[in-house]
């Protein structure tokens, strides 16, 4: 009955310790290797056909490409193509791994902040490194709008610096904050109808209430499954687009 | 020879030309984008075709979940990089004073940017580049 009991990490196979700390093959490990084999799949097995009028499979992993690539061209230009790769691949993986969540029985990868935190902390690495090697010192000119009376400016440039270092945090927790209170919610209404169980047949009748809860939040937890996927998409391809063109 | 000297002078040209290429990508994708945003304004409002409302929906509610966190955030940076300086600097409720406030600025800067209200810094006017 412990809400928080689905998150544990538990270790499946142990492979040995480097300088005290277990090095082990987790079940976190264990769902993402499921996520990347049903990605495989997706795009790689369904697009074997190659059909001119595309199957459902096929169809669906057509769909996906077409989205991202949209979003990416519309926010980051034409110019924001080459990093393809790298946005399709994290939609689809934390689209994936949100989704295998949302079964019964399995474990969420994103609901550790450790994984949401690498994969925002690899966005922001990349739009600093890309940018100043695009860009070179004029990369800085995203911190110092143009515009800006001289004496303001050590405090907007402070500003903007912070507002640019708060884009790896607010990026890892929106995902996490929202996959882990999800989790819980569902968990927590669930509890609530084997509680009311126990009262026999009036507390049974009182349990359709969170019963109906909880397939309401289920129904929306699928629809934010997908929101933060997205999300995660799009922000990463508005970021990218600063270090594309910064200042202009 | 000749050619060959022929053929590295237009490279070198190529080469040179590379900064005004990329400007006239640069225009074409705003033309594209303006052609976009025309297309969006003119079957906006009316807009039944059914491919055409989950995404509009999507990415209005994609925007409040970006609402949600901007201000924490800013606010948290804040706090880290106060609570850092105070520790390093030995200014101990100075830094954390200074920088929560000035982080609380930046967190609304976020929201106000997500929400539309203040442009982003990378949308001046091209023309000022020059």
């Amino acid at each position: 009955m412990d809400p928080i009991h689905q998150f544990q990490i538990k270790n499946l196979l142990t492979f040995g310790h480097i300088g005290g700390a277990e090095i082990a093959f987790t079940n976190s490990a264990l769902y993402m290797l499921i996520a990347l084999a049903v990605i495989v799949a997706l795009t790689i097995g369904a697009t074997t056909s190659r059909a001119l009028v595309p199957g459902r499979l096929q169809s669906v992993a057509e769909m996906s490409y077409e989205f991202i690539a949209d979003t990416l061209r519309s926010s980051a230009g034409s110019e924001g193509m080459k990093f393809f790769p790298l946005v399709f691949s994290l939609f689809m993986f934390i689209l994936v791994v949100n989704m295998i969540g949302l079964i019964p029985y399995t474990f969420t990868v994103t609901s550790h902040i450790i994984i949401t935190a690498s994969l925002a902390l690899l966005v922001f690495t990349i739009v600093i490194a890309y940018g100043f090697w695009k860009n070179g010192l004029h990369f800085f000119k995203l911190f110092a709008p143009s515009g800006i009376p001289i004496i303001l400016m050590p405090l907007i440039i402070l500003i903007e610096v912070m507002s640019f270092l708060s884009r790896p945090l607010s990026h890892s927790l929106r995902l996490f904050a929202n996959m882990l209170a999800g989790h819980i919610t569902l968990k927590v209404f669930a509890g609530f109808i084997t509680m009311l169980g126990a009262f026999g047949f009036f507390g049974w009748l009182g349990a359709l209430v969170p019963f109906a809860l909880v397939v309401a939040v289920t129904a929306l937890e699928f629809l934010v499954a997908f929101l933060q996927a997205y999300v995660f998409a799009i922000l990463t391809c508005i970021y990218l687009n600063d270090a594309i063109h910064p200042g202009h | 020879m000749a050619d060959k000297k022929q053929a590295d002078d237009a490279r070198d040209r190529k080469d040179r030309d590379q900064p005004s290429a990329e400007e006239a990508a640069l225009s074409a994708r705003l033309r594209d984008l303006g052609k976009q945003l025309g297309r969006h304004h003119s079957d906006g409002p009316s807009d039944s075709e059914p491919g055409q409302r989950p995404t509009t929906d999507a990415s209005a509610m994609a925007r409040g979940f970006r609402l949600s966190t901007e201000l924490v955030a800013g606010v948290l940076v804040g706090a880290g990089i106060g609570w850092l300086l105070d520790r390093w600097l030995g200014t101990t409720p100075l830094g954390m004073l200074v920088f929560l406030l000035l982080g609380f600025v930046a967190g609304v800067l976020n929201v106000m940017r997500v929400a539309g209200v203040v442009r982003t810094n990378t949308l001046d006017p091209p023309d000022k580049r020059q």
